[in-house]
């Protein structure tokens, strides 16, 4: 086995009384989609939390890329090539499109402390947000201001954002939430391409999703992880079925 | 061109034409109160256009702004008091004060968020009201007078007041058109990129704090500079200048001409100064005919009248003047 690029060792996280993270232990391989699925309230936002930086474990350890980033503050995760996506549509709901993600482009692309040249004229900054939002289907729709966007187009800019960062991995929460039929099946045709360049950590509830582009799956419930492995092993796993699937197939 | 010719930029253009005129104006028809009223409102336009760099592109509720003013103003008179005139020494002490004190009020301060970043600012700018008070060597209470204003090489002469209105309104327009190169640089961006979501901001890789705080800085720089012209400008500083009332004032008007526009701090403050001249006399020509010399007293009233119109534009004009003028284009 080679080297995982997310390393997740003992991630513990208490609330009170709640333990949302329980002893987490995950590896994601380069190259991999991993997913993570479990009921609401399984911890698995808690888990996104605390690998972005936004939440800080009482225990364990997040090493990312041969690197500890345990306590390392958000922003320094992004710059290393760690990025996450938004389950909640998070933009700069103010700005056009493409100021959107040319924001995201600024960001990879040295320090901002230019006080005086006009970023929107920037090439160096536009071009790759263009492309970018060509790549997520959005090409046409730049200077429409976020504000006035359908919320199929935000979650495309939710992932355009991301991939503006140039990461070498992807955290996304729930890209398919609140997605109609149409617009999940152009979103997962969307996550399959980019599964073949980079490395997916994907928390989700639409299990057709999960099914169709997982390379690995792991199952929580109650803060823990109760199975990892390949979709066919989970789909037969009597535990998972128990605590997960068996209440949708119920439904 | 047509895209030039807006209501918003014709009134804005014939705004910038009068200031430039008002000495002309004045030394025309011999009538000083006019110069000193608008030298009073070019230098507190400043402030505002300082205000609305945080405030408005930035998102940072300063309840405390009027502090640089103070900070400023005191330098220069503390200086001029201790027998220091020159304005090459005054000067730039007075803004390095300014932007010391902001670097470490911003280093704290935004380190909160909403009504807790208005407190903090407002307690620190209440902190300098009080140890202005306290200062029995420089007026205390009653502030201190300036027994000349700046020193420069000539041609430099503040003390001519056409010569020093047109060096408040260069600054003027240099602190706008400042404002507008910074909120459109890569710096601006992340500015206005906190404010919307500084969340996002920092998850796509951007460590916020830094930058915010720098522009916190700039905006208390430039205030001070504002704080320079206005103790030149009254020859006289006391605390008064920074109390809390005053901070209140530069928000409204950032407000009510518009906030995170290029012109409406400009707009606001010309629009509440000469609303505080006017409202009084234009209430004593109503009233008189009605109830006689009551409207004398009346006239003191003269706020009445002025918080509905605030409270109207707040209302029915979120952007502000500026957003008025900006809307009437489009129907």
């Amino acid at each position: 086995m080679t080297e995982a690029l997310l390393q997740i060792e003992g991630l513990t996280k208490r609330f009170g009384g709640v333990t949302a993270s329980d002893g987490v232990d995950l590896a994601v391989q380069p190259g991999e989609l991993h997913a993570v699925i479990g009921p609401n309230g399984a911890g698995k936002t808690t888990l996104i939390g605390q690998l972005t930086g936004e939440i800080a474990p009482d225990a364990g350890r997040v090493g990312f890329a041969g690197e500890d980033i345990t306590t390392l503050a958000v922003h320094a995760r992004s710059q290393r090539g760690l990025a996450r996506s938004f389950q909640i549509t998070s933009l700069f709901s103010d700005f056009t499109a493409l100021d959107n993600v040319a924001l995201a482009v600024q960001a990879h692309s040295g320090h901002s402390f230019h006080f005086w040249h006009d970023a929107r004229s920037e090439a160096a900054l536009r071009q790759p947000a263009r492309e970018t939002l060509a790549r997520v289907g959005l090409a046409g729709r730049e200077q429409i201001l976020v504000s006035s966007m359908s919320h199929g187009e935000h979650r495309q800019l939710e992932i355009a954002m991301v991939l503006a960062t140039r990461p070498r991995m992807l955290l996304l929460d729930e890209p398919m939430a609140g997605l109609g039929p149409e617009e999940s099946v152009r979103m997962i045709a969307l996550l399959r391409a980019l599964k073949s360049e980079l490395t997916i950590l994907l928390v989700e509830h639409d299990m057709d999703a999960v099914f169709a582009l997982a390379d690995r799956i792991s199952v929580m419930v109650y803060g823990r992880v109760i199975a990892s492995g390949a979709p066919a092993e989970i789909r037969a796993n009597a535990e998972v079925r128990k605590a997960y699937l068996g209440e949708q197939d119920g439904q | 061109m047509s895209a030039w010719f807006t209501p918003r930029n014709v009134v804005v253009a014939v705004l910038l034409a009068f200031l430039a005129l008002v000495p002309v104006y004045s030394a025309l028809t011999g009538n000083a109160f006019l110069m000193t009223l608008f030298t009073r409102i070019v230098i507190l336009a400043m402030a505002a256009t300082s205000l609305n760099l945080i405030l408005g592109y930035g998102g940072m509720v300063s309840f405390g702004h009027a502090v640089y003013l103070g900070i400023g103003g005191y330098a220069i008179g503390i200086l001029a008091h201790e027998g220091i005139g020159s304005g090459f020494v005054q000067w730039p002490i007075a803004i390095g004060a300014s932007a010391l004190f902001a670097l470490g009020v911003g280093a704290l301060s935004l380190r909160t968020r909403g009504l807790y970043f208005i407190m903090i600012t407002l307690a620190f700018a209440q902190l300098v009201y009080y140890f202005g008070v306290g200062l029995d060597r420089y007026g205390a209470d009653d502030g201190l007078q300036l027994y000349r204003r700046s020193q420069f090489a000539d041609p430099i002469n503040l003390s001519n007041r056409t010569q020093f209105y047109y060096g408040c309104f260069v600054l003027l327009v240099a602190s706008i058109y400042l404002t507008w190169r910074i909120v459109n640089s890569r710096f601006g961006l992340v500015i206005q990129g906190a404010r919307s979501n500084d969340r996002r901001m920092q998850a796509i890789g951007f460590p916020t704090y830094r930058y915010r705080l720098i522009c916190f800085v700039i905006a208390g720089t430039m205030c001070g500079l504002a704080g320079v012209l206005l103790a030149n400008h009254t020859e006289f500083v006391s605390p008064a200048m920074m109390h809390w009332t005053r901070s209140g004032d530069l928000i409204v008007m950032v407000v009510l001409g518009g906030m995170a526009s290029t012109f409406g701090p400009l707009i606001g403050a010309v629009t509440l100064l000469v609303l505080e001249e006017v409202l009084p006399v234009l209430i004593k020509l109503v009233a008189t005919p009605i109830v006689g010399s009551a409207a004398t007293r009346a006239a003191e009233y003269w706020q009445i009248v002025m918080g509905p119109l605030f409270l109207l534009v707040v209302l029915f004009a979120r952007g502000g003047i500026n957003g008025l003028l900006v809307s009437l284009r489009r129907d």
